[in-house]
């Protein structure tokens, strides 16, 4: 079986005209499949860089990434899409619903670019929502929905192909604290009952709580397991 | 799999005050033009429907109009007996007719308003009426010979005072009354007053000349045949074309009208493009993280180009509806357009026809096309994390 994500000595730059930025050095990082990995550290260390790269959204300066197998690096934009589409869901702080959608529409948007026919995409679509404990909210616009709802039909919308892995982005940050526990409640259920291999960037201790691994970065550079980052 | 319509209708509903706004600006575009198309339509079924195509019409060498043309008596003896003209109870179709104006005002105003315009009278024989097809008396009865009377086509009575039944015109040496109207369906003749021939060229004062002469040819070969004499017989001074062209010839005064409407609406709809274009910037500029999470999900630029300009579209096809039945009131409408070769104004009805309303509606589609194809590219062209972080 091969690793979920490998990073091999990855680093990406940004330029700007003279002076550039350093947003990953040199990183080297293994994750197995059905692990709950978590990533940590401070603002502007890097790690909204790192899911970007390994969701194929952003392109490495040197190194290399290999997804389930797959060299991301070689794959054109269009074998990029439909790869991601295939193995990785994608949650977003700030949930990105589309407005005008419902919940079940905003779920059912990914299969719109499988064959599966009308029927067979508003199961699917349903029972992703059920997942997440929304069978009671199908018809709601996201407006009508609260924060922590809202993050859940994020969940379900990253979940309904049934990919491998789940890349989320300070899923919790915008929740309070009740809700953000819902979240994670339902990140674990889907890693353990599931088998989602789930990457997940927070800045808050406690829910990093839920995952089998924490590593940390800091301006870059991927800490050794168990080390900190200083102050 | 293309992004749903429904996620392009249900924005469009969302910020509905900017899609009103938008759609009627379109709206008026599509209204503009469909006004100017409903116009030289209704002017050029007025005119084309004028004229039999066997007929021809004599008028002197140079005359633009019958109003300034001379044809005297002699003339006429010689046309009338050419080669290949249609008999009617053993007598040649000729009308030997004179064409001269009265100033009316228009209905529900007095002289002094400054409301007048210019109306053609013709004196005809009874060949004359005979020639002329499709006419119909609607009120009150025809003009009898010798007698001071006169018939009002409905384009007239329908707009112009003093056109009633018992009312008194002015021309010549004194009042005539008018004992009907006439309906010569949407023909040049609805705009005009008849009265009798012998007695108008009296009172009018011109001897024995007249203004023109009006033959009906066997056919169609023979019109042209007939035209094409008069107009070769170097002791004759006239000239002869078929009635149809000289009707179409007039359709020249509605050339400025269309040539001005068009420039206004091609002006507009680089206007209403603009806005279309910027009610889309507004749009994509909004939705730059919708765009990006859709992106993200799978969809492609070409889905996302195909989604903004299908907003787009609909967009100005609601104003295209919203225009068309600005204008639709308009349609049968009586108007009337004063005519610079005649001096004299023809009444017409405004004409919207399917194929109008079809121009209007592809019209404003091309104009959302446009409006959308630059906000779309734009929107398709960012990559998929720029357009999450909506910049
Ligand atoms: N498009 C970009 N252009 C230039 N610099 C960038 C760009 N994106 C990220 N950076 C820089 O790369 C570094 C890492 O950014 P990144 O977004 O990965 O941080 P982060 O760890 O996710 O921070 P936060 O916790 O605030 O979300 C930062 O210094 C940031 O300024
Ligand atoms: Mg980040």
């Amino acid at each position: 079986m091969p690793a979920a994500i490998q990073l091999l000595n990855l680093t990406k730059e940004y330029r700007r005209d003279s002076f550039a930025v350093t947003a990953l050095n040199q990183v080297d990082l293994t994750i197995e499949q059905g692990e709950f990995f978590c990533l940590m550290g401070p603002s502007g260390s890097g790690k909204s860089t790192l899911l970007h790269l390994a969701a194929g959204i952003d392109k490495p300066t040197s190194g290399q990434i290999v997804v389930l197998g797959d060299d991301v690096g070689r794959f054109s934009d269009k074998q990029l899409t439909a790869w991601r589409g295939e193995n990785v869901g994608y949650i977003f702080q700030t949930f990105n619903l589309i407005p005008v959608l419902t919940a079940l529409e905003n779920v059912e948007l990914p299969l719109l670019l499988t064959g599966l026919s009308r029927a067979a995409r508003r199961k699917h679509a349903a029972t992703a929502l059920e997942i997440v404990g929304l069978s009671d909210r199908l018809d709601h616009y996201p407006r009508q929905l609260s924060g922590g709802q809202e993050q859940r039909v994020a969940i379900a919308r990253a979940l309904v192909t049934d990919p491998k892995i789940l890349l989320a982005d300070e899923p919790t940050g915008d929740l309070d604290a009740a809700s953000a526990k819902d979240i994670l409640e339902i990140l674990t259920v889907l890693n353990r009952d599931h088998g989602k291999t789930i990457i997940m960037v927070t800045h808050d201790p406690q829910a990093a709580k839920h995952a089998h691994v924490v590593r940390h970065l800091e301006k870059g550079d991927l800490l050794p397991e168990g080390q900190l980052p200083e102050a | 799999m293309a992004i749903p319509f429904s996620y392009n209708l249900r924005n469009l509903k969302v910020r509905y005050t900017t899609t009103i706004m938008t759609a009627l600006g379109i709206g008026l575009t599509v209204a503009v033009l469909l006004g100017i198309l409903a116009l030289v339509n209704g002017l050029r079924i007025s005119l084309e429907v004028t004229g039999n195509p066997r007929q021809v019409l004599a008028m002197r060498q140079g005359s633009t109009s019958e109003l300034v043309s001379f044809v005297t008596q002699e003339q006429f003896n010689t046309i009338k007996f050419l080669d290949g003209i249609e008999q009617l109870d053993g007598e040649p179709m000729a009308s030997h007719e004179v064409v001269s104006i009265v100033a009316l005002p228009l209905r529900g105003t007095t002289e002094d308003e400054g409301n007048m315009g210019n109306v053609n009278i013709r004196g005809l024989s009874p060949m004359g009426l005979r020639m002329r097809d499709g006419l119909e008396l609607v009120e009150g009865r025809w003009f009898e010979s010798g007698k001071r009377e006169v018939v009002v086509g409905q384009g007239v009575h329908g707009i112009r005072a003093n056109t009633d039944i018992g009312d008194k015109i002015s021309f010549g040496r004194g009042d005539w009354e008018v004992v009907g109207i006439f309906n010569a369906g949407r023909s040049a003749y609805n705009s005009e007053i008849w009265t009798d021939g012998n007695l108008a060229t009296t009172d009018l004062g011109r001897g024995s000349s007249r203004s023109s002469a009006i033959i009906r040819a066997t056919d169609e070969a023979a019109a042209l045949a007939i035209s094409n004499r008069i107009k070769e017989d170097q002791r004759l001074l006239l000239e002869g074309r078929l009635e149809r062209n000289y009707y179409e010839e007039q359709m020249s005064s509605a050339a400025p009208i269309q040539g001005l409407g068009i420039f206004v609406a091609i002006i507009m709809a680089v206007g209403s493009c603009f806005a279309a274009m910027n009610t889309m910037y507004t749009a994509v500029a909004r939705r730059a993280r919708e765009v990006g999470t859709l992106r993200l999900l799978g969809f492609s630029r070409w889905s996302i180009i195909g989604s903004f300009v299908f907003e787009s579209l609909v967009l100005s096809l609601l104003g295209g509806v919203a225009g068309v039945l600005l204008v639709l009131p308009l349609n049968g409408i009586e108007s009337r357009l004063g005519n610079q070769l005649t001096f004299s104004e023809t009444t017409f009805s405004f004409q919207i026809t399917p194929e109008s309303i079809a121009a209007g509606l592809i019209f404003a589609a091309v104009m959302g096309m446009i409006g959308g194809l630059l906000p779309a590219r734009l929107a398709a062209g960012k990559t998929i994390l720029n357009s999450l972080r909506g910049s």
